[in-house]
């Protein structure tokens, strides 16, 4: 595996390396609001939805750029979401129904046209495909800019409107009583999960890229009990993540950097599971074992009293 | 005490419907039932009272096997719980089905016979003859093959009334079965627990509505975490038990309390 | 006759996607569904670097053990306070990132293409034949997949009772003694061999396609399980039949067409069904003012 310090000393790495380190950051952030609204797998559908957005903008330009592609997939997303949104209003069919629907059923789309897009004179389309697992290394300098400055709108934005997202993810009939415009605000943090599942697409892949959102936020949940610690954990997490997923990847011929990326988070994930304070499965069997000891003790010390008061009488 | 004694209450014991001796449960750190011990008699209809989150629920999935415990023993009719499932029936809270399942009435009541059929055998000819008559005694004989999602709430309360008659068991278990229901079901209801307490069954119900406590049972148990007192309900439904029980909450006892007093003094 | 032997293929698969998927809607599991089908991933890719071949019974067991991991690993997290949606998302990202990492390590040393495995290649299903003792018996996937569709009938078939009861009401199931858990596991299990013995036909990625849409269509036409199940499985025949129509006319990718069909057939459902449809609602609700 090649020194990280030799690969960053190449500038065209240093822009790559740094765009996936703030990508990771930008996902876990949003990750957390998704995940404490209980959206994860939103991201993982707006992913797939992409697809035919993503497809559709490159059949009409021919030309295969961030913006774009950023512009195409969102209206897709949205679409998806409306869509989702409207299948569960108007029938009978549950949510997670209605999100397998929309996803399979948007990212078939994009596969045909994918392939119309392949057998078809679209002229640039090589790359195209790396869309689906990620190539950080594929990416070209103005993709990197793109996906920086994307990336730090994101986090600028859920700083500026950390305690909103706060209240809607915690108590959104609470955040409409005090004023807030609870309706757009929801939409916005949609853009946004849109937006970083877009940008993330070029790096990790269509279908890994929900894992950027879902699992440093999970990770995180097991350290604290506080929203903004839990905020900046999982950007560390993901920051960490995209950081050695772009190292690994790039240091072993054809591989791509998602599943690296993912299988990093996971790692993480693991970690925090096993050894988080309180939460984790090493901290709650030493508590039961303490809970069934000390209930044990208190029955043991109840029988005798009654033992006594029996021996009185 | 004489050893043949000892057999006797021994014997006594093993024939009581339900026996509970030192149930525990507890979610994460909490304790949620704490060392509950108490017998049912035979052919009584007992309500369980006490406030929210007393355990009132979960005292019925522990003792069917449900939800794991964390000590303690239930018999029914003197054996472990898994060798008697045959002789229970239960209702669980309306809410805990989705009613868009693509069946309806009949089914539903049809599955209540599964329990008695072998693993590869499907509902006969006699098990639908059985079911139409339970639903025939709750009053819904006429929906039989109406879809579950178009009936109302107290008309999906007494199809689950009926599945659990064609359990065609000893001893029942209902979770709120009187929760938003009409009037003619909360009727259908007693009339069906009076009936069940002729043919010598013993039915143990969850119950919320105070007010109605002393008309329906003929004891009550009064929970919260621990067991507060077990008896003939007018020995156990006193003021004061209910203070016990349900402690800091009076405020809002007073107020639902009210009918029970006046029917108190009446009755003095 | 390469035809026939696609949309008989197609009609294999739809049938064994369809009976499961309705127990997975009504469930409402559908997205393990779409977790068990990416996360059969590294079992399919392990199999064949052991076997060198792509329909062998020892990936069929490879993808079982994968499928019945990540049911267990969903349902241990959840357990230990994670949202359900979020393990799902963790589970299946991490064992579908191991597939891929795999492919890429070692598709160049096997001929194992990440684009079969993704898409499929029902066109070329009937190039590989079976042959037993010289005699050609069909193509290989018609009897992996019609085994597999025979084990699925015959289960669902035997335990129809119980995996009914577990669908509607798994408290009572527990309360009358059926073991619910190994339903549940029972019912994964038959879901991983679904998706292994499609993969080769639909890709990976599509299976959830046809295990969830025909079925989520067949679910707004009626109120009877047993005529659902029908439906379900009439629907993603139709649509794979429209769907390789649909492929051969715009020359792209079948699999993509055959899920295509499938959302149109589904969106015709939502909005014409005689009982559920949005429009007939409407209609409904017009006459009546």
């Amino acid at each position: 595996m090649q020194n990280i310090w030799l690969m960053l000393a190449d500038p065209n790495m240093q822009w790559i390396f740094l765009g996936c380190t703030l990508l990771g950051l930008s996902s876990g952030v949003i990750g957390c609001f998704s995940y404490l609204r209980k959206q994860s797998l939103m991201g993982d559908t707006l992913a797939h939805a992409a697809l035919p957005g993503i497809c559709i903008a490159f059949m009409l330009t021919g030309i295969k750029s961030i913006g774009l592609f950023l512009i195409g997939a969102g209206a897709a997303g949205l679409i998806a979401t409306f869509g989702i949104g409207y299948i569960t209003r108007n029938s009978k069919l549950k949510q997670d129904a209605a999100m397998g629907i929309v996803l399979s059923g948007f990212f078939g789309f994009g596969i045909v046209l994918l392939t119309l897009i392949q057998h078809g004179s679209y002229g640039n389309q090589a790359g195209l495909d790396k869309f689906l697992f990620g190539q950080a290394a594929s990416m070209i300098a103005s993709d990197v800019i793109t996906m920086t400055s994307v990336c730090v709108l994101l986090i600028t934005v859920c700083t500026l409107l950390f305690k909103q997202f706060k209240l809607i993810s915690f108590d959104p009939g609470f955040a409409r009583g005090i004023g807030y415009p609870v309706a757009f605000l929801e939409q916005l943090l949609m853009l946004l999960i849109v937006v970083a599942v877009v940008a993330g697409i070029q790096a990790v892949g269509v279908v890994l890229v929900a894992a950027l959102l879902i699992t440093p936020a999970v990770s995180a949940r097991y350290w604290t009990d506080r929203l903004g610690l839990m905020v900046v954990l999982s950007g560390v997490f993901g920051a960490a993540s995209g950081a050695v997923g772009t190292w690994i990847s790039a240091s072993v011929s054809n591989l791509p950097t998602g599943p690296v990326t993912v299988l990093a988070a996971t790692l993480l994930f693991f970690i925090s599971i096993l050894f988080g304070p309180q939460r984790g499965l090493v901290a709650k069997q030493l508590m039961r074992n303490r809970v069934k000891q000390r209930f044990n003790r208190e029955s043991e010390s109840l029988a005798k009293n009654s033992l006594k008061k029996e021996a009185a009488l | 005490m004489s050893q043949t004694k000892m057999t006797a209450k021994h014997n006594a014991k093993m024939a009581a419907p339900l026996a509970i001796h030192g149930l525990s449960v507890a979610y994460q750190k909490k304790p949620v039932l704490r060392n509950i011990s108490f017998e049912v008699t035979e052919g009584e209809l007992v309500g369980v009272i006490g406030p929210n989150g007393a355990g009132k629920s979960t005292l019925m999935k522990a003792t069917l096997g449900l939800i794991p415990s964390i000590s303690g023993e239930v018999l029914v009719y003197g054996k472990a719980y898994k060798q008697q499932r045959k002789l229970i029936g239960y209702v669980p809270q309306r809410e805990s089905v989705d009613w868009d399942f693509p069946t309806n009435a009949l089914d539903v009541v049809l599955m209540g016979r599964y329990g008695h059929l072998s693993w590869f055998r499907r509902p006969g000819a006699k098990d639908k003859e059985f079911a139409l008559e339970c639903l025939n005694k709750v009053g819904m004989a006429d929906y039989a093959n109406r879809q579950i999602s178009q009936l109302s709430g107290g008309q999906q309360q007494r199809v689950f009334l009926a599945r659990a008659l064609a359990q065609d068991a000893k001893l029942y278990f209902m979770d709120e079965p009187f929760a938003g229901v009409d009037a003619a079901t909360e009727k259908a209801i007693i009339t069906l627990l009076q009936e069940l307490k002729l043919q010598g069954k013993t039915v143990i119900v969850v119950h919320h509505d105070l007010a109605t406590v002393q008309d329906y049972f003929d004891s009550v148990l009064l929970l919260n975490v621990e067991l507060q007192a077990y008896g003939p309900t007018a020995e156990t439904f006193t003021q004061e038990q209910l203070q016990r029980t349900y402690g800091g909450r009076l405020a809002f006892l007073d107020r639902s309390i009210q009918p029970l007093s006046i029917s108190e003094g009446k009755g003095e | 006759m390469s035809d026939f032997w696609i949309l008989l293929t197609g009609a294999l698969v739809a049938s064994c996607c369809g009976i499961l998927g309705v127990f997975l809607v009504l469930r409402k599991m559908a997205m393990i569904g779409d977790a068990i089908s990416h996360s059969v991933m590294p079992g399919i890719v392990v199999a064949f670097l052991l076997s060198g071949s792509r329909d062998s019974l020892l990936m069929m067991f490879a993808a079982l053990l994968c499928g019945l991991l990540t049911t267990f690993l969903i349902q241990m997290f959840q357990n230990s306070g994670i949202q359900s949606d979020a393990s799902i998302g963790v589970v299946f990202t991490a064992l579908f990132a191991i597939g891929v990492v795999l492919v890429s390590l070692y598709a160049r040393q096997v001929h194992l293409d990440q684009d079969a495995i993704l898409y499929g290649e029902i066109a070329y299903v009937h190039w590989n034949i079976w042959e037993l003792g010289g005699v050609s018996m069909g193509p290989k996937a018609i009897w992996l997949l019609g085994f597999t569709l025979f084990v699925i009938a015959a289960v669902i078939g035997l335990f129809y009772k119980q995996f009914k009861l577990c669908a509607f009401d798994p408290a009572l199931a527990a309360a009358i003694g059926i073991p619910v858990v190994f339903f549940h596991y029972l019912l994964m299990g038959l879901v991983s061999m679904a998706t292994v013995s499609s993969f080769e036909s639909v890709g990976a990625i599509l299976v959830v396609g046809l295990l969830i849409i025909p079925a989520s269509t067949a679910y707004l036409l009626t109120d009877r399980l047993g005529v659902m199940i029908g439906l379900s499985v009439g629907a993603g025949v139709a649509s794979t039949f429209l769907g390789y129509g649909a492929a051969v006319l715009l020359d792209a990718s079948i699999a993509g067409c055959m899920v295509c069909a499938a959302s149109l057939l589904f969106i015709a459902a939502f909005l014409f069904s005689p009982s559920h449809g949005v429009i007939v609602k409407k209609l409904r609700l017009r006459q009546l003012t």
